[in-house]
């Protein structure tokens, strides 16, 4: 009778915490705290990758409401999202600028997490949960670029594609499954659009809840020599409230990437480009998203043939290699007493974003 | 059995003899210089060898019995017979079309009613016969780029006679032609565009029955590319003028092989072709004065609408459906440039009325694009004075807190 009355008084959201036990999640979110040290502005970059995620997912949504997946209809209706619909235009630009934004945020994240040495056990599983979520980013964007139906994305989708088929053995039914035929086509546009808005997003939310459930499992990393500096002064590395201390600012830091990315949706809106034509040439100078670009610009210089090995097989091998050497960074990266060889990690990673960096821009400039 | 034998006649015929190849590429200067042009000859690829059109006997090694007359041998072939030699099998239908069965045969008859034909009939060797064009021992196919009468080297080909001003001289024919056909719109189409179909010497004057076209028959030639113009023309009060006057046709106002781009310039201005007949304020000269004025307002209209239409885009709006409304009233400048040639102001008046609707309309889209282009700047300042209103907030909140706050210690699993 005593506990009704208390209900009343507290109304509906009372009733509510009640029934879902928010009060131990407001417990738990109280004592919860993050490192604040010279370093802590790179542990936003994950939550500001998170924030452009949901981004997509609510502008996929509203194109959803209009967008249709065949060849016939696919461009016209991009068309008619950009010229007729109230603010589609703005919704489609920020979709894409929000899908390349939070795949640049995510390798600065990866790199953060590199160069700051955040793999550590018992973060390997982490680790790995982040590279998939990565590899999920770069899905959607291979399979949304060919979405508008456009000369580019064709060609593009195209090239890829072709690439996958020159791998041995599993290269031509892979290549096949993904174009749902022998050339790229209606099947491909309507298995492409099933990838990007039901079996990635399911993917990546499992994964994502995996990612952030060993976050909290395991709170987040401080640097080695940050932990160094502080034992030596004999005091321990200050910790602020996640609530409300780290939340506003990474708030403030979702807000800066809003403005970025309405200054980018409203000033560069997202070109559409010419409808696609299968039987068209290809155009002159095509080439994929920049995320890609390193790896087709190497594939460029390769010559036809290395020795006995044909030199796109030959590349396509080399950057498998490179993947699974790069996804075992948290196995190599310790010796057997357990301690990070940071010189070999900081290298790798130093080489890893050069090459990155330089073969992407000659990809695009030349 | 039957590809059996097959196959070794076929190797026999490879290694068949050639004493006429064997020896004269052995000798020295222009007695071995056939051999070296005949490898990359068509008719060697076809199996043809020196004595189908020399005669005589390639099997033997003994020059008196490989080069004797009782065996055919013909020796070097006069000009005067070269045109002959070739129809022996250029002319023959069931020979020619084992080969190539769209091949034509008609050459010869053509070559005959042709003035080198019928020059060299009367026994005059400086006019063009076969060799002359397609070149002797190395002939190469037609379509090949390397062979002299292939459409982007015909016209020098053809200038190596026609630009020579002593040869010209005593046929009282011009020799500027090649210079004139290369400052013309023809040539820049077929040389600097690559364009295989713009017309060169022989699409105006033919090539094996290579003829000057009469003063009548010049819009019929113009016309067998500029179809509407002809049409145009010949119901045009001009036609029976120019023809009491025998002038040729386009050509009065075009020129013949240095034909410039047709700009309105030829209407109305100081280089008008009209203002050499017809008084300024004349009918004639306001008729002209006419369809210039409305065919340059309109390519003006046209033009204001790319203008603002190529801003638009660059500001990145989404502009392509007026864009290819443009090409629209692009296409009905063609039809008033087109419909100048009925030399009637009325004819030039609707297509060019209906492009002007058309600019005006992609006009005001591009107009509406620019004020959206605006708008949504304006909304942009707008939603960024907020975000930086809401992050100065954030800020001085979180300042308001931690000024009040003591550090935390580490928990147990961090680190």
């Amino acid at each position: 009778m005593l506990a009704a009355r208390e209900n009343e008084k507290r109304g509906p959201l009372g009733w509510l915490e009640d029934r879902l036990g928010l009060e131990s999640v407001r417990e738990f979110i109280a004592h919860k705290s993050v490192p604040k040290h010279s370093a802590t502005m790179w542990y936003y970059f994950g939550g500001i990758t998170l924030f452009l995620f949901v981004i997509q997912v609510l502008t996929g949504i509203l194109l959803l409401l209009y967008y249709r997946p065949t060849t016939a209809e696919a461009y016209e209706s991009v068309q008619f999202i950009v010229t007729q619909v109230k603010f589609g235009w703005l919704i489609r630009s920020i979709h894409s600028w929000s899908a390349n934004l939070m795949i640049l945020t995510a390798f600065i994240h990866m790199f953060s997490v590199v160069f700051l040495h955040a793999y550590r056990k018992p973060r390997e599983a982490t680790w790995l949960s982040g590279i998939a979520l990565l590899g999920l980013a770069l899905g959607f964007g291979f399979s949304g670029y060919l979405l508008p139906w456009n000369t580019v994305s064709y060609f593009a989708t195209k090239v890829g594609t072709d690439m996958a088929a020159s791998l041995p053995v599993i290269g031509p039914p892979v290549a096949r499954f993904l174009r749902g035929g022998d050339e790229v086509g209606g099947a491909t546009l309507t298995r492409f659009f099933g990838f990007h808005v039901a079996v990635l997003p399911g993917i990546t939310t499992v994964m994502l809840l995996v990612h952030l459930a060993l976050v909290q499992r395991w709170n987040i990393s401080v640097p080695p020599w940050v932990e160094r500096q502080f034992r030596d002064r004999g005091r321990e590395v200050p910790r602020m409230p996640f609530a409300p201390n780290f939340f506003l600012r990474e708030l403030m830091a979702w807000y800066a990437a809003l403005a970025g990315l309405g200054i980018l949706a409203a000033l560069f809106p997202w070109e559409l480009g010419d409808k696609a034509d299968p039987f068209a040439p290809a155009p002159a100078g095509i080439h994929p998203e920049w995320y890609f670009l390193a790896p087709f610009y190497t594939l460029k210089l390769i010559p036809s043939n290395v020795w006995f090995i044909e030199g796109e097989l030959l590349g396509l091998i080399g950057f498998g290699l490179l993947a699974v050497w790069w996804v075992c960074l948290p196995f190599w990266a310790t010796d057997r007493a357990g301690q990070v060889k940071t010189r070999l990690v900081t290298g790798a990673g130093v080489f890893l974003l050069s090459y990155l960096a330089i073969f992407s821009a000659l990809g695009y400039w030349q | 059995m039957k590809l059996k034998l097959a196959m070794l006649a076929c190797a026999a015929a490879l290694w068949a003899k050639d004493s006429c190849l064997e020896c004269h590429s052995e000798l020295d200067g222009s007695l071995a210089a056939p051999t070296q042009a005949f490898k990359d000859d068509v008719h060697k690829g076809l199996g043809f060898s020196c004595v189908h059109c020399h005669g005589g006997d390639s099997s033997t090694d003994d020059p008196e019995r490989s080069m004797s007359r009782a065996r055919g041998f013909r020796g070097k072939i006069a000009r005067t017979a070269v045109p002959e030699l070739c129809a022996h099998c250029h002319s023959d239908a069931a020979l020619i079309h084992k080969y190539n069965p769209k091949q034509r045969v008609d050459q010869m008859a053509q070559y005959k009613t042709s003035v080198h034909g019928q020059r060299l009939a009367k026994g005059d060797v400086n006019v063009a016969n076969c060799v002359d064009c397609h070149s002797v021992h190395n002939i190469r196919a037609v379509r090949s780029p390397l062979s002299p009468v292939h459409p982007l080297r015909l016209p020098d080909t053809c200038s190596t006679c026609h630009s020579d001003a002593n040869r010209m001289a005593k046929y009282g024919i011009p020799s500027n032609q090649h210079a004139e056909y290369r400052s013309s719109v023809h040539w820049e189409a077929l040389e600097k565009r690559g364009d295989l179909s713009a017309p060169s010497c022989a699409s105006c004057h033919g090539n094996h029955g290579a003829t000057p076209p009469e003063v009548t028959s010049v819009a019929a030639v113009c016309g067998t590319c500029h179809v509407l113009m002809e049409n145009l023309y010949k119901e045009s009060p001009h036609e029976p003028v120019f023809a009491a006057m025998e002038k040729g046709g386009c050509v009065v106002c075009h020129g013949n092989h240095a034909v410039e781009h047709p700009t309105t310039d030829l209407l109305v201005g100081k280089s008008s072709v009209c203002a050499d007949c017809h008084e300024a304020d004349s009918a004639g000269g306001k008729v002209a004065e006419e369809m210039g004025r409305s065919i340059l307002e309109l390519r003006a209209a046209l033009d204001r609408s790319d203008e603002i239409l190529g801003r638009a885009r660059r500001s990145g709006m989404e502009v392509s459906e007026p864009l290819l409304r443009q090409m629209e009233g692009r296409e009905n400048l063609v039809k008033a440039r087109v419909a100048v040639h009925a030399f009637d102001a009325a004819a030039v008046r609707q297509p060019v009325q209906d492009g002007l609707a058309i600019a005006a309309e992609t006009h005001n889209a591009g107009e509406e694009a620019m004020r959206e282009r605006d708008y949504r700047r304006m909304g942009l300042g707008l939603s960024l004075i907020a975000i930086a209103a809401t992050m100065i907030g954030l800020w001085l909140a979180i300042r308001s807190i931690e000024g009040r706050e003591k550090p935390i210690a580490s928990p147990d699993g961090g680190g």
